[in-house]
């Protein structure tokens, strides 16, 4: 089943246009990881498909629901309350985390599930506990987020996100605000979601990363998707000559 | 750090007493000087009790008031954040006293409706008020645009409704951010409460000076020195518990 597909979508800055034509579709189960140089309007595309940005023109629909459709060429998005369900449907994961300082990790993880999703606490709560096992950091959970390693921020951010039961999951750089240690721990608590078949986009600068865990990898530039396909493809034997030049420059 | 007020307090009794004892020109006999320091404190009391009324319902009143008109300073609408933002720039741009003179007057010289005593009081709460209200939007609005543009989008991804995240997330970091400025308008305020003599509202400063007058000493000036000096004391030293209760979580 396709969870995700967007087609056609188009996103200005005042006269700067970011994103020109993006099609992208995501089946359950996917790992998709989009490279790119800086400026090509990644980020742009996350929070265009997370609804974070309104896009201009262009279709965007989750598990079949339209979030957003065209209407001679204008972006036209769904009801309010349309929105709230698909809204459930996705969970992102900030560069800079961005958790919220005033809550503990565990009140982090279970207010949204609790508040917006009703669930019931008890339950919500032994999930989170459970989370914060699986990530390492169970001894956490009565911690405020500033008495964290940036690592550990981010495994609480990603089990916030978890604890939604999103069906796909967008990472926006999720390690670019680490060093190299912490970054492995993120990495590899993206390789146990990936064995877990959770869907995943993630948005990344690791290639060797996007090369083992992606089951499809995504280059863009200049607002524009150049080349996609298996990583093998895209990242050892890529055709297109700014994939080249990027994948030269990166690797060093 | 805990014992520093007190200290000060110390210090100032033991500097104003003797200054009290040599002004009064007493030399024990008739237990003057500690009598006649509670005489002018009782004299002075009423005073401060309206001083204090002042005080505390000048809060009560534009602490709230100031978040609304912060609301309607950050609103969407042009027209609506145009009158905020004039409101706000009157009342901080004109004296406080002839705010205070404009709410005791105007009715009198609008509608020529007879001035009562009673309104006196009103019109010193509600001028206050008013006026406060406008700078305690401007610190709340700093407040609330210090909260990092992440926290709403974080919030907006899982699904909180704006109120929602006004009131869980965005409201506890503004006040945290905006406890110390808060604490200095609450300073300003006790001291400013002392204006309200321009309407001939009775409070504590107004009473200092008529005693001084009719006993012709300036000591009385001082034991209401003390008074506000005492009075924020204690806020600071409140605020201060508030502050720290509030950083149970640092950035
Ligand atoms: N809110 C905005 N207002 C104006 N311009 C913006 C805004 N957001 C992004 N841009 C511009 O859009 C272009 C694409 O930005 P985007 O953040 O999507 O790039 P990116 O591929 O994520 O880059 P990076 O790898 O550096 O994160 C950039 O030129 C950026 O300056
Ligand atoms: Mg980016």
């Amino acid at each position: 089943m396709k969870l995700l597909e967007i087609n056609n979508i188009k996103k200005s800055f005042d006269d700067l246009e970011v994103l020109k034509d993006i099609s992208i579709s995501v089946e359950e189960g996917e790992v998709v990881s989009i490279l790119g140089p800086s400026g090509s309007g990644k980020s742009t595309l996350l929070r265009c498909a997370t609804m974070l940005e309104t896009m201009d023109a262009g279709t965007l629909m989750y598990c079949g629901e339209k979030a957003v459709t065209d209407v001679s060429g204008k972006a036209v998005y769904a009801p309010k309350e349309s929105l709230r369900r698909i809204q459930n449907y996705f969970g992102l994961v900030f560069q800079n985390f961005n958790l919220f300082p005033h809550y503990t990790v565990l009140k982090n993880i279970i207010d949204a599930p609790v508040h917006i999703l009703k669930r019931d606490k008890k339950e919500v709560t032994e999930e989170a506990m459970s989370l914060l096992r699986q990530m390492g950091i169970e001894d956490k959970a009565d911690y405020y987020p500033c008495q964290l390693s940036g690592g550990q921020q981010q495994r609480v951010a990603i089990a916030r996100a978890l604890a939604m039961k999103p069906k796909i999951l967008f990472f926006d750089e999720p390690t670019s605000a680490l060093d190299p240690e912490l970054t492995s721990e993120i990495l590899k608590v993206l390789r146990l979601l990936a064995s877990q078949k959770m869907t995943m986009v993630i948005v990344t600068h690791e290639i060797e990363f996007a090369r083992n865990v992606s089951d499809r990898v995504i280059f863009m530039d200049e607002g524009y998707i150049v080349e996609q396909g298996r990583p093998e493809d895209v990242i050892d034997n890529p055709e297109n000559d700014r994939v080249r030049a990027f994948l030269a420059k990166v690797k060093g | 750090m805990k014992k520093k007020p007190l200290i000060a307090v110390i210090i100032f009794a033991s500097l104003l007493i003797p200054a009290m004892l040599s002004s009064c020109g007493v030399s024990g006999g008739d237990g003057g000087a500690i009598g006649w320091f509670f005489g002018v404190i009782v004299q002075l009391s009423s005073g401060m009790w309206a001083s204090l009324e002042l005080f505390a319902l000048t809060l009560i009143f534009s602490m709230p008031l100031g978040l609304l008109i912060c609301f309607l300073r950050r609103s969407r609408f042009k027209a609506i954040e145009l009158v905020a933002k004039f409101y706000i720039s009157v009342m901080r741009g004109t004296p406080l006293m002839l705010q205070l003179l404009v709410v005791y007057f105007g009715p009198y010289f609008l509608f020529r409706m007879p001035l009562s005593t009673e309104y006196r009081f009103y019109a010193a709460i509600i001028g206050f008020a008013l006026n406060y209200a406008a700078y305690f939007a401007e610190i709340y609005r700093s407040g609330i645009e210090a909260v990092p543009e992440g926290q709403y989008e974080a919030a907006k991804v899982l699904g909180y409704s704006r109120q929602q995240t006004f009131v869980k997330i965005v409201f506890p970091q503004m006040v945290r951010h905006i406890l110390p400025p808060v604490t200095n308008e609450i300073i300003t305020l006790v001291k400013d409460t002392s204006l309200a003599f321009a309407i001939a509202f009775v409070e504590m400063f107004t009473l200092a000076k008529q005693i001084s007058a009719a006993d012709s000493n300036i000591m009385p000036l001082f034991v209401a020195g003390l008074f506000y000096y005492i009075f924020n004391l204690v806020v600071s030293f409140v605020m201060g518990k508030i502050e720290k209760k509030m950083n149970y979580y640092s950035r």
